[in-house]
Formats: C-alpha cells, sequence, structure tokens
C-alpha cells in the first residue's frame, strides 16, 4: 500500500478554495481519506489538513500545484513521523446494554475515552487518538451495540521548531510594505 | 464624488490598464456593459466576433504576438461556456488574458436562473484565477487584480465573472493598479548558490545542450538567451512553443524538438552530458518515453514555476526563476567556450534528415504539390519577417518546421492543447497586435471549418490576414496516424469541403486556388502584394502526405522514423 502523507494547506479565506484544493486531487484520481478545513491560528489565514495515501512523487507534484493557487499561501506534506496528529471520534452506545456489564467502565478507561452524555436510552463516548486507536475502540464497543459512529478528520502539528508559515507572512508583509 | 455604474467602472479600469482592444459578443447578462461601452467607442476597439471561441482565441493572438493581456468579454451561459476552449487553450499555453463574462444577478445564483451556469465551477481548473464580482465596489480592485495575475510570474488566463446586479450599481471610481498579493510571489528570488552550481556544470560540460520553450518569450529573454549560445557556443533547440525566440538562422540553433522535430536535436538529447532546458515544461510531445529520456544526462531546469520543476523529469539542479535573469547571470558566469566537434556531430543526422526529408518535402519536382513546399514558398517571399499563425495538425506540423523565423513572437499555434479552430481567430487577434507585420495564417481545411465563420470577423473589420489553407481533403493528421498506426482504417477522417474559393468569394477576399506547381509563386506573392487585405490562397496539396520525421507516440526519442518504411539509424 502507498504510504499515508499529511497534507496541510494555509490560504487566504476566500470563496471556493476547498474546490480549489480539492480538484487537484481529482485530476490525478487520489481519493482524499480525511480532510479537516478550519481558521488557523492566524488571523485572515484558513488551514487545510488533508490525509491522502499516494506515492512520494505525486504527493510533491500535488502539493506543489496547490501552492501555485494565487489564494493559497503555503502547502506542506509530511509522514507520520513528522507531525502530532489527532482525531476524535464519538460513539453513542445504548445505556441498557453497558448497565449489564462489567468490565465497560474498564474499557473506557484503559482507551482515554471519556462520557460525554449518559441518559436512559443511549451513552455518548468521546475518543481522541489515531485512526487504529479509535477503530479498535469502535471494535470494542461493537458487542455494547454501537447505534453511531463518527470520526472527524485529522488534526495536526509538526514537530520541526521552524515556524514556517509565520516566517512566510513576515517576509510577505515585508516585500508588501516596499512595494506600496 | 462621482458615482459610476459597475458597467462603467469595469470599461474604466480597462483603461487605467491600458487596454485598447477588445474581443467580445454581446448577450442578455453583459448588456449594461455593452451599453456603457456604447458611449466609450472612440476609446477602445471592439472586435465583433462570430463565436466567443473566436473571441478568446483572438485575444490569445493578440497577446501572444504583443505581449500585451488579452481582453475578451461575452455573455453567461452559453456565452460563457463558448469560451471554454481559450481558456483551456491559454491555462496550458500560458497566454495571459482576462475574460469578463456575464452572470445573473447575485440574488439569483444558485437558482437555475436564466443563462446561468456556474462559471466560476467550470473554469476553476482551466484558469490561474477566477472571481466572482457580485458587487459594484469589487469591480475595479478585482479588474486590477487580475491584470497583475494573468501578466507576471508565469502567464495565464483570468476569468472574471461579472454578475449583472454589480454591472448596474452604482459607487465610486477609484483606481489602485495591483503590484502586490500577498500569496503570490509571481518573481521568487533566484539562488545565487544555485547559479554558482550551475555555471560549474556548464563550464566543465564536453556535451551541452540547450532546450527552451516559451518562457524565453514570456519572460523576453530572446537577447540574454542568445548572449548566453553567442559565449558558450552550445546547440541550441526549441520547443514548438519556444520557435522564433532564437532566430531560425542563428548558428547554434538545431530545430525543434520533439514528435515531428529535427532528427539531431532529438538523437543529441540523448547524446549530451549536460542539458539546460529552459522555461519549458517538458511536454510529453517533447519528451517521448520519459524512462528514456536524457538519462545519460545532468540536467538543470530553469522555470519560473516551481510546480514544474521535476514534475516530468528529475533533474539535476532546478533554478526557479525568470529566463531572463537566470540566463544573463549565468552569461555573466561562464566561461567562453568552443564546441567545434560536438556541433560537428550534429551534421550526420542533419544530413540524413535533409536528404531523406526536408528536401523531398520541400523541393519537390513532380507530383502534386507538398504541404511543406507551400511553407517554403511564404517563408522565402516574407523573408522570415511575417508572423505565422497555424491551426493544428499535418499543416501546424509543417508550418512549424519549414517556416523561417527573424524576430521574436513570430510563430502563433497551439501548442498543449492542439485545438483546431484556433488558427483564424488566433490570425485575427495577432493581425490587430501587430498591424504593420505581413501575419500569414496555415490553416488546414478541416480546421478551418471548425472557426470559418470568424472569416465574417475579418470582412467587417477589414483585417489584413492571410489565409493559407492546406486542402488535402483530409482531417490528414488523424489520416496519417491511422495509415502509420491503425492498419490504414480511415475511420471518419475523408473530407467532402466546400468550395473554399466560393466561400472566399462571399466575404469579398482575394482569393486563388492553386493546383500546379508552377503557380504557386506568383500566387503567393500575388497575396502577400497588399498587406493590409485579406486574402485566401488554397492550395490543394498532396492527399496523402506524412509529417515526418516522426517519433511514433509511446516510442523513445531516438526512434525516429524518416518515412512509412525507414527509420533512422547512425551510419
Ligand atoms: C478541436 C479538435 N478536435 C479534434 C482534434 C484532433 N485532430 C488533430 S489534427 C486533426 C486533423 C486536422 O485536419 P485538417 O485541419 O484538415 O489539417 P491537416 O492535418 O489535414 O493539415 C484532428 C481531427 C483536435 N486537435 N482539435
Ligand atoms: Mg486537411
Amino acid at each position: 500500500m502507498d504510504p499515508l502523507f499529511t497534507v496541510t494547506v494555509y490560504s487566504e479565506n476566500q470563496v471556493g478554495l476547498l474546490n480549489q484544493i480539492s480538484i487537484i486531487f481529482t485530476r490525478r484520481n487520489l481519493n482524499i481519506w480525511s480532510l479537516t478545513v478550519s481558521a488557523s491560528a492566524i488571523e485572515g489565514v484558513h488551514k487545510f489538513t488533508i490525509t491522502c495515501r499516494t506515492s512520494q512523487k505525486q504527493i510533491e507534484a500535488v502539493v506543489k500545484q496547490i501552492e501555485k493557487k494565487i489564494d493559497v499561501l503555503k502547502a506542506f506534506y509530511y509522514t507520520n513521523d513528522e507531525i502530532i496528529y489527532q482525531e476524535v471520534a464519538l460513539y453513542k452506545v445504548q445505556t441498557e446494554n453497558l448497565l449489564d456489564s462489567n468490565d465497560f467502565e474498564e474499557l473506557v478507561r484503559s482507551s482515554h475515552a471519556h462520557i460525554m452524555e449518559i441518559n436512559r436510552t443511549y451513552t455518548v463516548i468521546q475518543k481522541t487518538g489515531h485512526c487504529e486507536e479509535i477503530q479498535d475502540l469502535y471494535e470494542k464497543l461493537i458487542p455494547y451495540g454501537v447505534l453511531q459512529f463518527v470520526r472527524s478528520g485529522r488534526v495536526a502539528i509538526t514537530k520541526s521548531t521552524e515556524e514556517k508559515v509565520s516566517r512566510f507572512l513576515a517576509e510577505r508583509a515585508e516585500v508588501g510594505r516596499n512595494v506600496n | 464624488m462621482n458615482e459610476y455604474s459597475g458597467s462603467e467602472i469595469l470599461l474604466k479600469s480597462l483603461l487605467e490598464e491600458g487596454v485598447e482592444t477588445i474581443f467580445g459578443y454581446p448577450g442578455g447578462s453583459i448588456m449594461p456593459v455593452y451599453d456603457a461601452l456604447y458611449d466609450y467607442q472612440d476609446k477602445f476597439h471592439h472586435v465583433l466576433v462570430r463565436h466567443e471561441q473566436g473571441a478568446v482565441h483572438a485575444a490569445q493572438g493578440f497577446a501572444r504576438a504583443c505581449g500585451k493581456t488579452g481582453v475578451v468579454i461575452v455573455t453567461s451561459g452559453p456565452g460563457a461556456t463558448n469560451a471554454i476552449t481559450g481558456i483551456a487553450d491559454a491555462m496550458i499555453d500560458s497566454t495571459p488574458i482576462v475574460v469578463i463574462t456575464g452572470q445573473v444577478a447575485s440574488a439569483a445564483l444558485g437558482s437555475d436562473a436564466f443563462q446561468e451556469t456556474d462559471l466560476i465551477g467550470i473554469t476553476l481548473p482551466i484558469t490561474k484565477w477566477s472571481y466572482q464580482i457580485r458587487r459594484a465596489e469589487d469591480v475595479a480592485w478585482a479588474v486590477a487584480r487580475a491584470f497583475y495575475i494573468a501578466s507576471n510570474g508565469r502567464p495565464g488566463p483570468v476569468v472574471l465573472d461579472f454578475a449583472k446586479n454589480a454591472q448596474v450599481e452604482k459607487t465610486t471610481f477609484n483606481y489602485k493598479k495591483c503590484n502586490f498579493i500577498r500569496s503570490y510571489n509571481p518573481y521568487p528570488n533566484i539562488d545565487n548558490s544555485l547559479i554558482s552550481l550551475a555555471v560549474n556544470m556548464i563550464n566543465n560540460a564536453k556535451k551541452p545542450l540547450l532546450i527552451f520553450g516559451q518562457g524565453v518569450t514570456l519572460s523576453g529573454a530572446e537577447k540574454e538567451l542568445k548572449e548566453f549560445l553567442d559565449k558558450t557556443d552550445i546547440p541550441a533547440a526549441a520547443t514548438l512553443m519556444g520557435l522564433s525566440a532564437l532566430p531560425s538562422d542563428y548558428k547554434n540553433f538545431k530545430g525543434m524538438l520533439g514528435m515531428h522535430g529535427s532528427i539531431a536535436s532529438n538523437i543529441k538529447t540523448n547524446e549530451c552530458d549536460l542539458l539546460i532546458a529552459v522555461g519549458l515544461r517538458f511536454s510529453d510531445r517533447i519528451t517521448g518515453t520519459v524512462s528514456t529520456y536524457a538519462k545519460q544526462a545532468k540536467i538543470i531546469h530553469i522555470d519560473i514555476d516551481a510546480a514544474e520543476i521535476g514534475k516530468i523529469i528529475p533533474v539535476t539542479l532546478g533554478i526557479l526563476g525568470d529566463a531572463k535573469t537566470v540566463l544573463s547571470r549565468l552569461t555573466n558566469g561562464v566561461k567562453e567556450a568552443k564546441h567545434t566537434e560536438w556541433l560537428q556531430t550534429f551534421e550526420e543526422p542533419e544530413r540524413v534528415e535533409y536528404e531523406k526529408v526536408i528536401s523531398p518535402e520541400i523541393y519537390p519536382t513532380e507530383g502534386p504539390i507538398n504541404m511543406g513546399e507551400v511553407v517554403r514558398f511564404v517563408a522565402d517571399a516574407s523573408q522570415g519577417e511575417a508572423i505565422v499563425v497555424n491551426d493544428v495538425g499535418q499543416n501546424q506540423m509543417l508550418s512549424a518546421r519549414y517556416s523561417k523565423f527573424a524576430k521574436p513572437r513570430s510563430l502563433v499555434t497551439s501548442g498543449g492543447l492542439g485545438t483546431m479552430g484556433f488558427g483564424l481567430p488566433a490570425a485575427v487577434g495577432a493581425k490587430i497586435a501587430k498591424p504593420t507585420r505581413q501575419v500569414c495564417l496555415f490553416v488546414g481545411d478541416g480546421g478551418l471549418q471548425m472557426t470559418m465563420q470568424e472569416l465574417g470577423t475579418i470582412m467587417q473589420e477589414k483585417i489584413g490576414v492571410k489565409i493559407i489553407v492546406l486542402n488535402n481533403t483530409w482531417l490528414g493528421n488523424v489520416r496519417q496516424w491511422q495509415e502509420l498506426f491503425f492498419n490504414e482504417r480511415y475511420s471518419q477522417t475523408r473530407l467532402q469541403n466546400p468550395d473554399f474559393q466560393q466561400v472566399a468569394e462571399a466575404y469579398g477576399f482575394g482569393h486563388q486556388r492553386v493546383i500546379e506547381r508552377k503557380d504557386l509563386g506568383d500566387a503567393v506573392e500575388k497575396m502577400l502584394a497588399d498587406p493590409d487585405q485579406p486574402y485566401l490562397l488554397e492550395v490543394c496539396v498532396v492527399e496523402e502526405g506524412m509529417v515526418m520525421p516522426m517519433i511514433p507516440p509511446g516510442k523513445g526519442i531516438t526512434e525516429i522514423m524518416l518515412n512509412e518504411h525507414e527509420w533512422y539509424s547512425k551510419s
């Protein structure tokens, strides 16, 4: 199987950017595995975190073509060992099934999950972690009867000590001051 | 402060950008703009085309001939979708154009209103930037940005989708040219350490070859290229899009690369020890099979688009920057050199090509007229001073191979998209951009009929283009492939044509049909006599001609056919 890459894209907050980015994957018939879009820590800058399985050569070309889009500030790709990443998942389980169980509490504890809500009908459990851990808990909950299970896309932070986007924005601001 | 409608602001903004010519076609959703244009007729030359595809190709021809951004105005829905082929062509061939399309009023967007199409959605993948203007306040800003983006860095098409309410709403006008976009740096800093590395590689190369594309023309680096070659004595070859950046008779110019390129330039690509690629994108028409392309060579790739470096061919050294600056820095750094022995090795393939391909194509003594022969007559008569425009097919390859170029920006062709129907409208744009130069269009009988309606534009605008129809009664290029690779199964490639003489007559153009070789010289003279008058010269050429040499699709660049039966092999 091809390796999993995490692509992060920083862009201006413009209509249609998601479309502009996603068509670059579509064109090469690449499947986006997960996608998270939100405001970044920098005001006015949007951040996309995309995971995709493909070859190194493809992902490199994709990232360059994303960065080429006028409203994109910077785009990067990482392998799992270069980032700290998390997903969050919610599981909805029938409460009465849990009441009869002896090891449910232990399961939640050992999975580092939290109970978000309990009522007579259902219980909502939340877990953050890596994809495999989230899947693992899901499988362990199946015997209790899972009513709903949702997982988020990935969020990621680089291990590098260099903040490339901030540096890029500072450089561009400097250029902008000089031309105007 | 005075208030103006969004439509008038659009026109005022175009004036601020120095626009004088607009190629367009009116319709419901752009009528306020056309109404405003009524008061600006002395400021703009609006060329009324006959089909929106023609408007875009004309704007492309204009931009390619003079380097300025071409401007198109069309209506929404079908007007806008008719423009798509041209936009895609401009995208792949890096042509600066701004296409303004009408759009339904903002309030109706998304409701399937009359003549609403999601033009932003359609054009996102084929534009450098596309933007929907929904408020009159945004018009000036969007136009300024559009021109900045279209013409800077690696040029390309920009679409401004102009909602009808924004065309009529009023606001103040305060134009500020765009010279900076935070997220887009069109001219990245050139890394001088890479220049030093390249200089070393060039100084140490024994068998260097330089190949160049349109990047040289786009950055205005024709002089810098020649100075570099003068100093280093390195042989150079062009992609189709690069042609005319060097004069055809330049001593070290080795012709066109690729599928129908010169034998020497292709063979030597796979023999050189250093390949210097300037402003090109290693299209498959140039590389043939990538896995056998220039494997022996160190490769330096100079391009302004970071996404092109390493996209197709792994390179030893990628230099991000514009061709003009990089070439002049390289010229400063490199040692003067002579490559006499290496250059001598080009002579053998050049001799074979001349004897087996060129001479029989352009100097035949019997049989029907050849396409290449017609091109040779026009080239001789115009002395390399003409702007050559061509369509797509055999006519394109032969006019690219056998035209003579003395000045930059002298070939206007549809390279990356290979758009049949490009030629005629592109010639219109080229002639408007350069009215004092001869503009000679080579077009096939098939391609002419793809945008033949633009003859009406030529008539109404009295545009002195010289239309040379190379009539072989076939979709010749496809016929050639069917003969060579599909067992002579001529599926849907024979054409029954109208009488092109009567067509020309209907539009009031001078015209002539030539069937015999002895009449060709005079006919070409006559055609070129008055550069201000349109003229249609139809030459009935050999029906089953072949463009040679040819690297068949799927083959490496050293596997070259000389004709149907013979392959090039080194003697
Ligand atoms: C719009 C479009 N449709 C189809 C093609 C495929 N095509 C390439 S060359 C060619 C034949 C061109 O025939 P003609 O214009 O007569 O030129 P010739 O090759 O005979 O010189 C065709 C059909 C194309 N390039 N563009
Ligand atoms: Mg033909």
